[in-house]
């Protein structure tokens, strides 16, 4: 705990109960950090979690890395603690709706009371508390783009089912991030605007006791919070640090500044200090960098000394100039530095770029929700077997004719035994019921597995590319979506995870160095992963190889030709047994049959590159996507 | 129908730091609604919408008669919606003044509501059949700002880009049968990380702008003091800049009012004609867009005519979005752009 956040303990008063029941659950399988036990990792959290549930809305949230655990769990009763007790608590399942969300018409109500009666969604339900995102790593975007408009804006507008509200949700976020890959995250889009990235696997699992924070401190500050100063010089420095890590949002400085703020509210101070804002940048800022910051500032390096206190009164709106070299930016940055995650540290020292965040969540709720197809509209039609009726709309239908039809049964049922019909039910006959109508086509995903080696590279890496970006033109025709594995050396890598982004698939195509062994077998392998992961999000694979066939390295990494081509046969045979479409393109300058025989055990189309024009490439890819989708058949009810 | 949330005061526009083709495309399309839509794309968390949402409380008041549900302009017959052709005779009909709407379609929107529905209360209480106007046409005349467009339904989208071509919403639904005006200027922005806009959608905006995040540190910092100042203070920081937004919404009275004075010359013509060439762009549109979109800048320059420098500043905005595409090329539809200009303004 050597920069440890300089709150006196008495007004934190984060303490330590007599443990709860001792959770027998097998060890977590977490990457071990060296041996060695993060006690800051468990202390931050939980500072973290105080910090928000002061000014929840403000900070926009906490994306909690972690499976589901004792230490999840406890942190996540440290924050209910730390909420008044009225603040509203909402579990959003991760493949919610739109009508969940967002609120829509409630039809119950309104069919008794026989009008309109709005029915609230989650995230107007959860105005002044926390929303909790399950499986926050797996979100559609449609979702995020929802919670970040409330997030934005402080307001749910609905425009649904003849409604048009505008209603307050004041609410942050809790995304409960469960992934395991690198790059199984929550999006983007979420995480830019959750203040505080917590990960649960730093912290020891083995914690003896529970902590706990005092609801009523965190009251106090949450009073204090308006008064709290912020100084220029502050903001100048989270500003640089922010800019030294490489962070490009905006966002991130400003949460950190509010991080800051709730510190300084924490321990009771009328204005934010240098130590707040560095314990600021160490829980904001940190986990967001993605370089390193000595790079980033040597121009920073000025050695002229500057005014070092310049009073809030007289910093005036034009005076832009601010002081770069100010040793508290450097307190704040070192902080924030001292922070960087392990991994990040390793990743930006061997590799110095840094991997991209994908944008969107792991494919999986926009197609799953949406899998029964894109919604073209509503049509009146019978309720036959698997159609969905749309009830505002049948309900809509119906409307009109009320009136009419209860004069109508009124005067039908003359004989007194027939028990009089309450005015107000609505009467809804066969002719009005409205049918959702789908128009499903499965997305393709096509799996782009390029030979990378040196052989590749000799023959004709480059001609290989030109194809692949022909078929990618086509992809975009299609609006379909695209991934990318290279494989050279002793093993293939995931260039690019499904996204529809083409023009990120060219440029991490083009800077795809060649060179090394031809382990085809590992980038079928991967190829194979993606596929099956695809087909569990509904979409439908296409495993579209380029190599020249000459296998030489195994599975294993070794360097054997013999068995590189039985291991390089069998992940073919893996993937033809799977049932993935296939289409394989030999970029051999005399292609031989050792390359047919393995797009035969691959069950692909054959194709070799000299004929591999536009139009023949695109005509054959489509073919391969048409002769493989079996869950695409149009499904159009009514 | 029930609790509405206190509408927050909004960041100024004339506060935005930066984005200076942001603001000025918005600016343009203040000035000139003819110019077409708005296309903003860029990074996360660079205040895409701080810029649409500031423009709202920009506009100069427009006449409408009163009781319109669609704002109809006194002033233009041609554009009256039934109930005022019906309603209005000869004599000039009563009218109000009413702020430009500026109608955000949020995301999850449902289509009812987007175009117009039967109005479910009194269809259920009195078994009445009446129309309940939706967002296009609270639009009408103003400005539809839709935030992550690329997002938005494909069957939304379908019946935007028909709308907005027409200029007229037709809802045949629910046994209603009603044709109302909708002229309103399309405003989207988006994340191009989030995937990429459909096509056919990128051709309906007349203007398109790319925003980046600030990259030098100065700039950064004024953005965070200003963003931290709105927050703390939002009434004071709207009042501490109400001389500049008056500032800029009288300048852009002032330019609608020039616009019909501006004079184009053959040579202003030959340029973009030249450009359009050069660049090999589609249509005829792209030539109209500029010339139009130089114009407005004329008029908010307070120039007589449309000379090099308006083409020059508008040339990027107006064109990058309409060269023949290859889909791989990201972005260099702005660098091709510039290099033309270049060339063209060269000779």
């Amino acid at each position: 705990m050597g920069r440890r956040y300089s709150a006196d303990p008495k007004q934190v008063r984060i303490y330590h109960e007599a443990g709860g029941r001792p959770h027998d659950r097998r060890e977590r399988d977490r990457p071990t950090v060296t041996g060695m036990t993060e006690p800051d990792g468990w202390s931050d959290a939980a500072l973290a979690g105080a910090l928000f549930a002061i000014d929840p809305a403000g900070l926009g949230g906490v994306s909690l890395r972690g499976g589901a655990g004792p230490v999840r769990d406890r942190w996540l009763a440290l924050l209910r603690g730390a909420l008044t007790a009225e603040a509203p608590w909402r579990r959003v399942p991760h493949n919610i709706g739109d009508d969940g969300l967002l609120g829509g018409l409630d039809l119950p109500a309104t069919l008794r009371a026989g009008r309109p009666i709005a029915q609230r969604g989650v995230l107007t339900a959860a105005d002044g508390g926390v929303v909790l995102l399950a499986m926050a790593e797996r979100v559609s975007a449609m979702t995020v783009a929802r919670l970040a408009a409330s997030l934005d804006e402080g307001v749910v507008a609905l425009e649904r089912d003849g409604l048009a509200l505008r209603l307050p949700a004041r609410f942050g976020v809790v995304a409960l991030d469960e992934g395991l890959a690198e790059d199984e995250r929550p999006p983007a889009a979420l995480l830019d605007r959750l203040a505080f990235h917590v990960d649960l696997g730093l912290v020891d699992p083995r914690m003896g006791d529970t902590l706990s924070v005092d609801g009523a401190a965190i009251a106090a500050a949450r009073a204090r919070l308006a008064a709290i100063r912020v100084e220029p010089e502050i903001v100048d420095a989270v500003c640089a640090t922010a800019m030294a890590l490489g962070i490009a949002s905006l966002r991130a400085p400003i949460l950190a500044l509010r991080a800051a703020t709730a510190i300084a509210a924490l321990d009771g101070r009328p204005a934010v200090t240098a130590a707040d804002a560095a314990t600021a940048a160490r829980l904001v800022l940190a986990p967001r960098a993605t370089r390193l910051p000595e790079a980033a500032q040597p121009e920073q390096t000025d050695p002229e000394p500057a005014e070092p206190d310049a009073g809030p009164e007289n910093e005036q709106q034009d005076d832009q100039q601010p002081n770069l070299d100010q040793p508290l930016a450097d307190i704040v940055l070192e902080a924030a530095r001292a922070a960087l995650p392990p991994d990040v540290l390793a990743r930006l020292l061997s590799t110095g770029a840094p991997q991209r965040v994908r944008s969107t969540g792991k494919a999986g709720a926009v197609q799953r929700s949406l899998r029964r197809g894109r919604p073209i509209g509503v049509a009146q039609g019978e309720l036959r077997m698997g159609a969905r009726l749309h009830l505002v709309e049948t309900l809509k239908a119906a409307a009109p004719w009320q009136k009419l039809r209860h004069i109508e049964r009124a005067g039908a049922s003359q004989p007194p035994e027939t028990p009089r019909v309450e005015t107000r039910r609505v009467e809804v006959r066969r002719g009005d019921f409205r049918i959702q109508r789908f128009r499903h086509r499965s997305q393709t995903l096509t799996i782009f597995v390029v030979d990378a080696s040196g052989s590749s590279a000799l023959n004709r890496l480059a001609e290989a590319k030109g194809a692949v970006e022909l078929l990618l033109a086509d992809c975009y025709v299609r609006r379909d979506k695209v991934a990318l594995v290279a494989f050279r050396g002793k093993g293939a890598d995931l260039l690019l995870p499904p996204t529809n982004a083409l023009a990120r698939a060219k440029r991490c195509l083009a800077g795809l160095p060649g060179g090394g062994g031809t382990p085809i077998a590992a980038g079928l392998d991967a190829a194979a992963l993606l596929a099956d992961a695809a087909r569990r999000a509904g979409m439908t694979p296409i495993v579209t190889l380029l190599t020249d066939g000459r296998a030489n390295v195994a599975a294993d990494g070794s360097f054997d030709r013999a068995r590189a081509e039985a291991d390089a046969i069998a992940a073919a045979r893996r993937i033809r047994a799977a049932g993935h479409a296939a289409l394989l393109i030999d970029t051999a300058p005399r292609p031989d049959e050792r390359t047919s025989r393995l797009g035969a055990e691959l069950g692909a189309r054959y194709l070799k590159l000299p004929r591999a024009d536009a139009a023949g490439l695109a005509a054959m890819i489509q073919e391969t996507a048409r002769a493989s989708a079996p869950a695409s058949s149009p499904r159009a009810a009514a | 129908m029930s609790t509405i949330a206190t509408t927050r005061p909004v960041f100024p526009f004339a506060a935005v730091v930066g984005q200076d083709e942001a603001k000025l495309a918005l600016l343009i399309a203040a000035v000139d609604s003819s110019v077409g839509g708005v296309l903003i794309f860029g990074d996360r968390g660079t205040g895409k919408s701080t810029a649409v949402r500031g423009l709202a409380a920009l506009l100069p008041r427009m006449r409408a008669i009163e009781g319109c549900r669609y704002a109809c302009d006194p002033a233009r017959r041609s554009t009256w919606c039934p109930d005022c052709l019906a309603a209005h005779g000869p004599m000039p009909p009563k009218t109000t003044m009413l702020p430009v709407p500026v109608v955000d379609l949020p995301l999850g929107a449902t289509e009812d509501r987007v175009v117009g529905a039967l109005d479910l209360e009194k269809a259920l209480a009195q078994g009445v059949k009446a129309f309940e106007p939706g967002l296009l046409a609270r639009a009408n005349r103003g400005f539809l700002y839709i935030d992550e467009a690329n997002l938005l339904e494909d069957h939304l989208v379908d019946l935007l880009l028909d709308v907005a071509a027409s200029g007229e919403n037709v809802v045949e639904r629910e046994g209603l049968s009603i044709r109302h005006p909708a002229r309103f200027v399309l405003i989207g922005s988006g994340n191009p990380e989030e995937g990429e806009l459909r096509p056919q959608l990128l051709d309906r905006f007349g203007l398109s702008v790319e925003v980046s995040t600030p990259g030098d540190l100065p700039t950064r910092i004024e953005v965070v003091r200003r963003r931290d100042a709105f927050e703390r203070d939002p009434v004071g920081f709207e009042a501490s800049w109400k001389k500049s937004s008056d500032r800029l919404r009288r300048s852009i009275a002032a330019a609608r009012g020039r616009l019909n004075d501006i004079v184009v010359p053959d040579a202003a013509l030959e340029r973009a004609a030249t450009l359009c060439i050069r660049l090999g762009t589609d249509g005829l549109r792209g030539e109209l867009t500029l010339i139009r979109a130089a114009r407005a800048v004329a008029a908010l320059d307070g120039e007589a005519a449309v000379g090099d420098a308006q083409l020059r500043r508008i040339a990027q905005p107006a064109l990058r979005h309409r060269l023949r595409r290859n889909p791989l090329d990201e972005a260099s539809g702005g660098t091709r752009v510039a290099r033309a200009v270049d060339e063209v303004f060269a000779a």
